[in-house]
């Protein structure tokens, strides 16, 4: 009976539901894109405002932006090293301040206050399009950063140390987009989806802590995203003897 | 279109993926190219201007330092050498007035020799002129009393 009832209730959150947006005959996660605007044009503006007034003294806002970048470089520096992590920060950079700004921005705001006539506001990293785009630009960029900095020798790390890697390499090309991107929509929404059924079931105090879980969790995968994009670029670069 | 559901419903679901994903790649790439111009580029340029002027200013400081120290060594060298001259030239003094100390005690004791000699030479010659004039003088006496002893006879 009571897991009935969950069953139901469960529903009443309303997993798998979309606002969806007809252009043409494509159709379109609104959802995703309405709180994704939201959350980049506040990323945007915070951006415009530490960076309004530059200084040699950093105050304030410029200061934190510049703790971020340097964050950002020395994930990107260790993992790319240092002849190329130049050309890969600002893609680093963005894909981790993307993923972290939208699971906080999905755990922080409380969307659900917001009504939509189909499916509800939440983190855009908890739908799968939005995860598999990250990947499989991730994907591309590895194979760009090889082609461009090695040319075709960027194939003999498919046979690196043996032949007998083949397989595994070419294997491993499929298992990369698919293990980061199901990492990481796994991850937001099921910390979407506990949060909700435990606020549903016992609306007071006892969310608290998992929702401080889900902050952690949130930028746990922000920084394991951005690491692991930055490491398979390093990979491909990297020159073996 | 590519779509497949998994949790039965015609429409939607989880996995329902659709046009949102590449329009969400070119999304995520513009924000790449806004965020490169708008953060990256102009706080990188400020960190690293910084970075620079920082490591020149140690690297100056340390030229500066060595600097000092090779100054300073070469201080302590002068100071050295200056101290075991001004030692040099106590010395030499001190030889010289030895040397004329003993000089002048010599060319003393010489003279007082000298003239010690010539006051003995000269009481010499005098005692002997003396004894000479006594021995003289007995000698008249003595002829003179033997004179007299003779008349008195």
């Amino acid at each position: 009976m009571f897991f009935n009832s969950l069953l139901t209730n469960f529903a009443a959150l309303e997993v798998g539901q979309h606002l969806y947006w007809q252009i043409g005959n494509i159709r379109l996660h609104g959802q995703v894109f309405l709180t994704s605007w939201i959350l980049l044009g506040a990323l945007l503006v915070f951006i415009s405002l530490g960076t309004k007034k530059m200084e040699n003294d950093p105050k304030g806002l410029q200061n934190l932006l510049e703790f971020l970048w340097d964050y950002i470089r020395d994930l990107a520096r260790t993992q790319i090293g240092e002849k190329v992590y130049r050309d890969w920060m600002p893609f680093i950079g963005t894909l981790f301040l993307f993923v972290f700004v939208s699971n906080w921005g999905g755990a922080l705001i409380p969307w659900r206050l917001i009504k939509l006539p189909s499916g509800e506001l939440g983190a855009p990293t908890a739908d799968i399009n939005t995860t598999i785009a990250l990947a499989l630009l991730v994907s591309l960029s590895y194979f760009y950063a090889g082609l461009s900095n090695k040319g075709w020798r960027y194939f003999e790390y498919y046979v690196h140390p043996t032949p007998i890697m083949l397989p595994f390499k070419i294997l491993e090309d499929f298992t990369k987009p698919l293990s980061l991107s199901f990492r990481l929509f796994g991850n937001i929404l099921a910390d979407e989806l506990v949060v909700g059924v435990l606020v549903f079931l016992v609306p007071l105090i006892l969310p608290i802590p998992v929702m401080f879980l889900g902050l952690f969790t949130s930028a746990i995968q922000a920084l394991i995203f951005a690491t692991l994009a930055a490491y398979y670029i390093g990979e491909a670069v990297e020159e073996h003897h | 279109m590519l779509a497949f559901n998994f949790f039965g419903a015609t429409e939607g679901g989880l996995f329902d993926i659709n046009a949102t994903l590449p329009l969400m790649a070119i999304q995520v790439v513009a924000l790449t190219y806004i965020l490169n111009s708008l953060f990256f580029k102009p706080v990188g340029n400020v960190v690293e201007k910084r970075e620079k002027f920082v490591s020149n200013n140690i690297i100056e400081a340390k030229n500066k330092l060595s600097e000092v120290k090779k100054l300073e060594a070469d201080l302590l060298m002068q100071l050295q050498s200056a101290r075991t001259e001004a030692q040099r030239i106590v010395s030499e003094a001190e030889n010289e007035s030895d040397k004329l100390y003993k000089e002048a005690l010599e060319l003393a004791n010489n003279e007082a020799n000298a003239s010690k000699e010539k006051a003995r030479l000269a009481i010499e010659s005098q005692t002997t002129a003396a004894r000479d004039q006594l021995s003289k003088q007995a000698d008249d006496l003595s002829e003179l009393i033997v004179n007299r002893l003779i008349l008195e006879k």
